[in-house]
């Protein structure tokens, strides 16, 4: 009876969330019972269908090599399809900034259409690259079996259940309020009781294993974990208004409260777009080049000043606000220390190259990594100093942060997840290799184009902006209106909707090698120049 | 598994830990590395000396340089206040009219008004003062309440049927839908059409004065020249606040939307009022 209680389970979350439609206080709180309701009864159709009268000890392919690797296919196909989607939602918001028509009220309207965005890349696309790989490295990296059984596949489908119900919130207008933490409590409350599963999952594998030491790359991943864990609980304390209603009001006001959320938001970039993905790195990039860690000792010492110092840096989201100044002091100089712990990473994954340098020549999954990493450095410098107050008092609010956060976003997170889904794509599908190498080359050159034109097109538009708000007259006057500096930007946003573009085409030629490789095609091409040993003479 | 081993490509000694094929060099940690992380702490620990940074139980360490944000904004705008101070207090001082005939104040007045007008009157009149439907016009010569000087600060300082000030300028036409015939307006709109342009049908516009004249001459004049004193607009020179079609011209008498202003005097001050007024009154219309 595989599978049994997992309908049964599944069924009376649907007939719950039918129940919270018929007793709901408010309309949102309806139509998004409606959605969960119809999400569960699929899904519980779907499992029926599935279930196996047979006896449970059929032992199933995956047993083969020890490693649960099914739920690791099914993040690399959700990481892909949630990329492609989260990169095309970005190029419509980009696209509404410069052309504010494409508005469509009310359910896609940039206050909407903007939380999609960033959560479809941040949780959906990041999130599921964290999922699979984490599941992944730590089976080989532990030669353990992942701990729990069917939990992970618990902690897989419910985190999708968690992104499906964020997106519809969002479209629907439900909202916290709060960047990168907007949806409500009752989403909350089920993304806790996944995280959690997650974190057993994780730890349990660890306790499992079977090498005396713990790998770097499980360090981070760990870290993430728990971190994640501790920043989403504190920050989204609330009040719900009623249970069956979608309002609630946060437990902390007014400064405190834009405190906690920006410890939560700053650390949201730190542990889950840095220490999660410096995991991925630690395991993808030694195992693609062939060679060692650079320094043990560097991946120690980065790991602790790292996980210690960025805690601290969330208050320089806040210079110049009610915050007082020495909340705004700490937060600029922990970013500063900051600067070289974020290093050591960029540094233990160039220098891990070394002896394998011509493998960026030859190897653009190689290449895709290396740009990651160099992204990071770039971003972690920028970073610390945007929080220097004197930067901040011209850069804060204008869109060399925004520029900022996608060099990182884009470049690291992107690209690292990119070389990691390059590289799992044939082994977990025992393929011989990829589709095609040289469509790795031109997702490659797509991306990384898109991202110099991104960014730099925003460090102008940002400069200009923060310059233009600053503007006063030889008599004292402000010279621009805000308005202008709006109509200012529109060549810039035209601009950078055009680099983002570049980056879903990259993702899309991705998409395409991705689904040629699971259905074993290999495309019929010329090598990489230099990728293959050079035929020797006979004699 | 942990027995040391020579990386044979760059001859560093690794760890001896082997995970899924992965070793570790031995590296020490990269010397400029340490101590530019080194030189950050210093830097930040001197930092905290210098500016406010350690929570105590009541407020937090004050800093050697005695730095405090708040201070700082008081004093910058109490400077940006005390060089402005003179040409502020002149033309607090000056009456409306003759801060024209001071070529410095009329430039200093402008330059405030214009800066203002940026912030707080765009959004609605656009930043070049072209209004839109609705949102009158400030560039041309046709004044709802009046041209001069006076009047456009008047409509500025206390706003057009703005429910917050009592000496706001209000207006109301009635909707003629409850007072006339259909046939009627149709006919007193092709008249009012008439007297800038070609209605729609010419045989209406005869009919259609006889309707004007017991129904709209009293507020618009006798000829559609309208009376600033009640904000009844001007009909005769084609220019038209909510719609310039005949459709539009009938649909607002038969049922008027009226717009709001919002009274701005309590906001911006005396001064700044001025300033706008002076401002708007140099636009091209002013009279």
């Amino acid at each position: 009876m595989k599978y049994a209680f997992e309908t049964i389970a599944v069924g009376i979350g649907a007939f719950l969330a039918l129940l919270g439609v018929a007793f709901a206080k408010d309309d949102l709180f309806e139509a998004h019972m409606w959605v969960l309701f119809f999400v569960l009864l699929v899904s519980t159709v779907l499992l029926l269908r599935r279930i196996k009268f047979s006896s449970a000890s059929v032992e199933t392919a995956d047993d083969k090599s020890g490693y649960f690797d099914e739920v690791v296919r099914y993040g690399i196909i959700a990481t892909t399809f949630w990329g492609i989607v989260g990169f095309l939602v970005g190029v419509v918001v980009a696209l509404q900034l410069a052309y504010p028509d494409l508005n469509i009220e009310p359910w896609l309207n940039f206050g909407r259409t903007r939380p999609l965005h960033t959560s479809a890349v941040v949780f959906a696309f990041g999130g599921n690259a964290l999922l699979a790989t984490s599941f992944y490295v730590v089976q080989r990296t532990c030669r353990a079996r992942l701990f729990g059984g069917d939990l992970a596949w618990f902690v897989f489908w419910g985190y999708q259940l968690f992104i499906v119900m964020a997106a519809t919130g969002y479209l629907l207008g439900i909202t916290q309020g709060r960047e990168y933490a907007e949806p409500e409590w009752y989403v909350d409350l089920w993304l806790t009781v996944v995280w959690v599963a997650y974190l057993i999952v994780f730890m349990g594998t660890l306790f499992k294993r079977k090498e005396p030491h713990i790998y770097v790359a499980n360090w981070f991943y760990l870290a993430f974990i728990v971190t994640i864990a501790m920043l989403h609980i504190v920050n989204n304390l609330a009040i719900p208004v009623s249970f069956l209603g979608v309002k609630s009001y946060s437990a902390f006001a007014g400064v405190q409260d834009a405190l906690t959320q920006w410890w939560y938001g700053h650390n949201a970039v730190g542990f889950f777009l840095t220490a999660g993905f410096l995991g991925m790195m630690y395991y993808f990039i030694p195992k693609q080049a062939g060679r060692p860690v650079y320094s043990y000792r560097l991946s120690i010492i980065h790991f602790w000043a790292l996980i210690f110092l960025y805690i601290w840096a969330g208050p320089h989201h806040l210079h110049y606000t009610a915050l007082p100044d020495w909340a705004q002091t700490l937060g600029m100089v922990f970013s500063i220390m900051l600067w070289m712990p974020s290093w050591g990473g960029m540094i233990n994954g160039l220098m891990t190259l070394s002896g394998a340098w011509d493998k960026i020549r030859t190897d653009p999954i190689i290449r895709m990594m290396v740009i990651a990493v160099a992204f990071y450095g770039m971003s972690t410098f920028e970073g610390p100093m945007m929080s220097i107050k004197a930067v901040n008092s011209l850069s804060h609010y204008t869109d060399w942060t925004i520029g900022h956060v996608h060099s990182g976003a884009l470049g690291w997170v992107g690209m690292i997840s990119f070389g990691a889904i390059y590289y799992l794509v044939p082994k977990l599908w025992g393929r011989n290799r990829l589709y095609s190498m040289r469509l790795v080359n031109w997702h490659f050159w797509l991306a990384t184009l898109g991202i110099v034109v991104y960014a730099a097109v925003l460090w102008v538009a940002g400069i200009q902006q923060g310059l233009m708000w600053r503007e006063y007259n030889d008599q004292g006057f402000l010279v621009y209106s805000f308005a202008e500096s709006v109509d200012a930007m529109h060549p810039y946003y035209v601009l950078r909707s055009i680099g983002g573009l570049m980056y879903l085409v990259g993702a899309l030629i991705m998409g395409w090698n991705v689904l040629m490789t699971i259905l074993g095609h290999e495309r019929n091409e010329a090598p990489i120049p230099g990728s293959e040993p050079a035929m020797q003479p006979a004699e | 598994m942990s027995e040391k081993h020579i990386d044979d490509v760059s001859g560093v000694e690794t760890t001896g830990h082997v995970w899924d094929g992965i070793r570790e060099l031995n590296n020490p940690l990269p010397r400029w590395w340490l101590w530019t992380f080194y030189l950050t702490i210093i830097w930040a620990i001197g930092y905290m000396v210098a500016y406010p940074a350690i929570p105590l139980i009541n407020g937090a360490t004050k800093g050697m340089l005695g730095y405090s944000s708040r201070a700082n904004v008081v004093a910058e705008l109490a400077d940006a206040k005390a060089a402005q101070g003179e040409l502020l207090e002149r033309v607090s001082a000056t009456p409306l009219e003759e801060i024209a005939s001071d070529p410095d104040l009329l430039q200093f007045a402008i330059a405030g008004g214009s800066s203002a007008f940026k912030v707080n009157c765009a959004q609605c009149h656009g930043s070049g003062a072209a209004g839109s439907a609705g949102y009158p016009n400030l560039n041309d010569d046709d004044w709802l309440w009046g041209g001069t000087i006076d009047q456009i600060y008047l409509s500025i300082a206390h706003g057009i049927r703005s429910e917050e000030d009592d000496d706001t300028r209000i207006s109301d036409m009635p909707a003629f839908a409850d007072i006339l015939e259909a046939e009627q307006i149709d006919q007193v709109g092709a008249y009012v059409v008439s007297l800038s342009d070609t209605p729609s049908d010419a045989s209406l516009v005869e009919a259609g004065r006889e309707v004007y004249v017991e129904n709209c001459a009293a507020c618009h004049g006798d000829d559609g020249e309208g009376i600033a004193d009640f904000g009844a607009p001007r009909l005769s020179d084609g220019i038209w606040l909510k719609g310039s079609t005949e459709a539009e011209i009938v649909a607002q008498i038969r049922n008027p939307k009226h717009g709001v202003m919002p009274a701005w005097v309590g906001r911006l001050g005396e001064p700044t009022i001025k300033q706008l007024a002076v401002y708007v009154h140099t636009l091209g219309g002013g009279q």
